[in-house]
């Protein structure tokens, strides 16, 4: 309906930007823990979903980071303000239930804290108090800590490597918050699939209720293909409709992986040629310059 | 099926001189001596390695041939098979005499997609069930090809660059949504729209068609074919919005309350796909027959050098069902590259829901059959990924209610088949999408929209039809809800004006 028209983009790391795009309608719709599905190419490109990780909905703009990982995010990474999303559906997936719990505990993991940070600003907004924990493998590669700074009442920032915050996983500074008296009321941990896998092992003992919000393979999102179906608690669910949030100690997450890995003969390629296709194309510009 | 060597152009030509002169006057026995005409397709063994259409349309000289076949019957028992009723022996008439665009003018009379039902229509099971012809000659396949004629004018009129927009009264101000894409919805807007009403069509993926464009591949219906059905609404003025998924962008009841729609068509179609509920359905290399389907045609993806969205070229493929989707499915696999496409199927061949042309198409490209079988569970290896499907052998028992003899599974008979990709298409369940979001919406236990006989659901000013009323059904049936819809629509603005 709109133009979806690119109106600010920013890199924020090393392979991680963030665009901000003109979509009024999706904006004016969309909640906590609702994704959209895009694509570049009506013909050929690929269908990929990524998290509303902000929105206005009077200025009709909506926010989305990404990393690049394979083809169609580093040319989603290729364009400039003022270019098109040639398609862009969404909200969807269910909304995230917010809710004055007490407190809550929300974990993000590299690239996880940009769908995690409307939660959290929902679950602030609730009533509740609200601990961030932000992680990533290194320094460079953290995004959005500053906004998540503003919403928490307390943060924790871990990198693997110990160049920023506390060196370790973030599932060290969660058992710790897990093991204080009161514990957590809830815990949300969004990330890559094993560090979810791995928060919802830490918070199990103590039977924290977690909330992990899943990453699967997509083609439409909305509910036709089954192509993104896990198994949660014995049962076949889709993350477009029934998710994609979920409870942490019901989701198989060894299956999730090995289904994420599908395609990756495909993928590894598709990367692969990327970088050839940047680094040729770097060495146009050198040619160019040097001209 | 036929084995004698085909007549040659020649031999038609010959054949149609020494009928033509007395068209009129021919018995009706020298009417069923005439050959019944086969279709003229790809080779097997060349179709195989392409995606484009297998059956090529009657020649001139074969359709006037088959049309002179028709015995005019006074009852016509045709008619009272095709779901929209279209005057079939007028419309073969029309064949027989030359006069093509006389019989596209029948047609259409009836039918708005006769391009697409000349191909999909499960014809031995509608308007060619009962042909008297084909009962004469105890077989029918040997009725007359009504659905092949139909394909054949309408395809004439398409290549004759004679198919004009159909008119549009002038504009009554009054604004219509139709929800979903498919043969329901088109339908819809087209005769909507010719009142003069606006018709804003909203689709959720990025190319309108429904089923026609994602699910049934392009060597069975060409996309030109639907995309032209498209292009055509277009230039009555009908609104096509994609990327549009009513009930997430817009919930149903903002259309009416927020957008000033005076009516909503709901054709969301039947786009849930089930699966079996067995061990190992999870595993990689395991797909519903819609993203297997979806991947390959929407997304392009047998177009490896082009398309960005990858499939799974399997070399040992399993197809789990006997419809339509399973025949698709398994084609596909075959047109993929795979060395071997197994379609495992519970019942008999007699009891398979696809149409009996598919069938032959699929055996001839190779497919291998296992009737009376079905798969118990699916085995993978240590990173998930299938290796073999478990087979459980099944006999014919006694009839059930419905007079069919009910498959029951032999004990002990459980053995394994190497794959590394398995395809379930046991059908599709109706999209909930829309329901779930509009409460105040009836359906029914199954999740089917409910409607009176003029498609009008409990919701005032929305109507519904199609695959998302009847459960997963056909191309037709969904045409012909979206006609009685569209009379029922067009009625309801004629009252309200008039008040
Ligand atoms: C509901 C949902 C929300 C998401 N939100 C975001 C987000 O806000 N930001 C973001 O950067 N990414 C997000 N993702 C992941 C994102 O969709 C993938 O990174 C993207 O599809 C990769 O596309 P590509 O063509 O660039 O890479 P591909 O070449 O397709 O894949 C490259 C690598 O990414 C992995 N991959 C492929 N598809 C996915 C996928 N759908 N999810 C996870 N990994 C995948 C592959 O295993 C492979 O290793 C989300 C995924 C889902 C399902
Ligand atoms: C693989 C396959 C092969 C088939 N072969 C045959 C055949 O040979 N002969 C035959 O007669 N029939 C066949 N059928 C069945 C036939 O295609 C369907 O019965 C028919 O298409 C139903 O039409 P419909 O108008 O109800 O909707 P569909 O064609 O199902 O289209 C529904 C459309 O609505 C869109 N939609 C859904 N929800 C929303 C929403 N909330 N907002 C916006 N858009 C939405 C969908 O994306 C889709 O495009 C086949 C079906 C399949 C899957
Ligand atoms: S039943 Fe067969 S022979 Fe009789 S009118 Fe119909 S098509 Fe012709
Ligand atoms: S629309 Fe279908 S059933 Fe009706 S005459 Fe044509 S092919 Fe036969
Ligand atoms: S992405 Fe197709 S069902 Fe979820």
């Amino acid at each position: 309906m709109s133009d979806n028209r690119i109106i600010e983009k920013r890199q924020l790391a090393d392979e991680v930007c963030e665009i901000r795009v003109e979509a009024p309608l999706i904006a004016r719709e969309r909640q906590p823990g609702q994704f959209v599905i895009l694509q570049l190419d009506g013909e050929f490109g690929e269908r990929i979903p990524l998290t509303i990780a902000d929105a206005d909905p009077d200025a009709g703009w909506i926010l989305l980071v990404f990393q690049t990982v394979g083809h169609t995010t580093h040319r989603l990474a290729a364009l400039q303000e003022g270019d098109r999303i040639a398609h862009l559906l969404g909200p969807l997936g269910t909304p995230t239930h917010i809710e004055r719990f007490g407190s809550v505990v929300c974990v993000g993991g590299g690239i996880g804290v940009a769908p995690l940070h409307p939660i959290a600003k929902a679950m602030k907004a609730a009533g509740n108090r609200v601990t961030v924990v932000v992680g990533a493998r290194t320094r460079d590669l953290i995004v959005m800590e500053e906004p998540m700074r503003a919403i928490a009442d307390e943060f924790v920032l871990c990198t693997d490597d110990g160049s920023a915050g506390r060196k370790g996983l973030v599932t060290e500074p969660l058992a710790e918050i897990c093991a204080r008296a009161p514990k957590p009321d809830l815990a949300v941990a969004i990330g890559p699939p094993i560090m979810m896998k791995f928060c919802a092992e830490t918070t199990r003992p103590f039977a924290v209720p977690t909330v992990v919000s899943l990453n699967t393979i997509m083609v439409d999102g909305t509910g036709m293909c089954g192509g993104c179906r896990v198994t949660v608690g014995g049962r076949t669910r889709f993350v477009c409709v029934d998710g994609p949030e979920f409870d942490g100690h019901q989701v198989d997450f060894d299956n999730m992986m090995q289904r994420l890995n599908a395609y990756k003969d495909h993928e590894q390629a598709a990367h692969e040629r990327c970088h050839l296709d940047e680094a040729i194309a770097r060495k146009e510009r050198d040619h160019e310059r040097q001209a | 099926m036929n084995d004698k060597p085909e007549p040659s152009p020649e031999d038609n030509r010959r054949l149609l001189d020494t009928l033509l002169p007395r068209k009129d006057e021919l018995k009706a026995r020298e009417r069923i001596a005439i050959p019944a005409q086969p279709m003229p397709a790809q080779p097997a063994r060349e179709r195989v390695r392409n995606m484009s259409e297998v059956a090529l349309g009657y020649a001139h000289d074969q359709a006037r041939l088959e049309a002179l076949r028709c015995l005019q019957c006074k009852n016509a028992p045709c008619v009272k098979g095709c779901p929209v009723a279209i005057d079939i022996p007028a419309f073969v008439k029309a064949i027989a005499d030359g006069d093509t665009a006389d019989a596209i003018a029948i047609i259409k009379r009836n039918s708005l997609l006769p391009a697409i039902c000349g191909r999909v229509c499960p014809q031995e099971t509608q308007c060619q069930l009962d042909c008297t012809v084909g009962k004469s000659l105890k077989d029918v396949e040997l009725s007359v090809s009504i659905g092949r004629l139909e394909r054949f004018a309408a395809d004439w009129e398409r290549e004759s660059g004679r198919m004009l927009p159909p008119e549009v009264k002038p504009e009554t101000g009054r604004k219509v949504a139709v929800i979903g894409s498919g043969p329901a919805s088109l339908t819809v807007a087209a005769d909507v729209r010719r009142e003069g009403h606006a018709v804003t069509l909203f689709e959720a993926f990025h190319k309108p068609g429904g089923v026609m464009m994602y699910g049934i591949p392009e060597f069975r219906l060409p996309k030109a074919i639907v995309q032209l059905e498209i292009d055509t609404l277009k230039a009555m003025g009908v609104r096509i919005v994609t990327d549009y998924v009513v009930g997430r962008t817009r919930k149903l009841k903002d259309l009416l309350e927020r957008d000033g729609f005076d009516a909503v068509f709901v054709g969301t179609g039947a786009g849930l796909p089930k699966f079996m509920n067995i061990e190992g359905e999870n595993l990689v290399g395991v797909f519903s027959a819609n993203e297997y389907l979806t991947r390959s045609n929407l997304m392009r993806a047998y177009d490896e050098g082009a398309a960005d969205t990858p499939i799974r070229r399997g070399r040992h493929v399993a197809v789990l069902g006997g419809g339509n989707v399973a025949m698709d499915a398994a084609r596909t696999a075959v047109r993929l590259g795979a060395d071997e496409v197994h379609l495992i199927y519970r019942r008999t061949e007699k009891e398979m829901p696809a149409r009996i042309e598919e069938v032959a198409h699929a055996k001839e490209e190779g497919i291998r059959f296992h009737l009376l079988r079905n798969v118990k569970r699916i085995l993978g290896d240590e990173t998930g990924r299938v290796v073999s499907v478990e087979c459980l052998k099944y006999e014919l028992g006694p009839p059930d209610d419905s007079g069919r003899r009910r498959p029951v599974e032999i004990p002990n008979s459980e053995y394994v088949l190497p794959m590394d990709t398995v395809v379930v298409a046991i059908g599709n369940d109706s999209n909930p999408l829309i329901p779930q979001t509009t409460p105040e919406m009836e359906t029914n236990r199954w999740g089917n929209i409910v409607v009176n006989e003029n498609n009008r659901t409990s919701m005032p000013g929305v109507y519904a039809g199609g695959d998302i009323v009847l459960g997963a059904a056909t191309v037709i049936l969904a045409m012909g809800q979206g006609r009685q819809a569209a009379a029922a629509i067009n009625e309801q603005l004629r009252e309200e004006t008039k008040s």
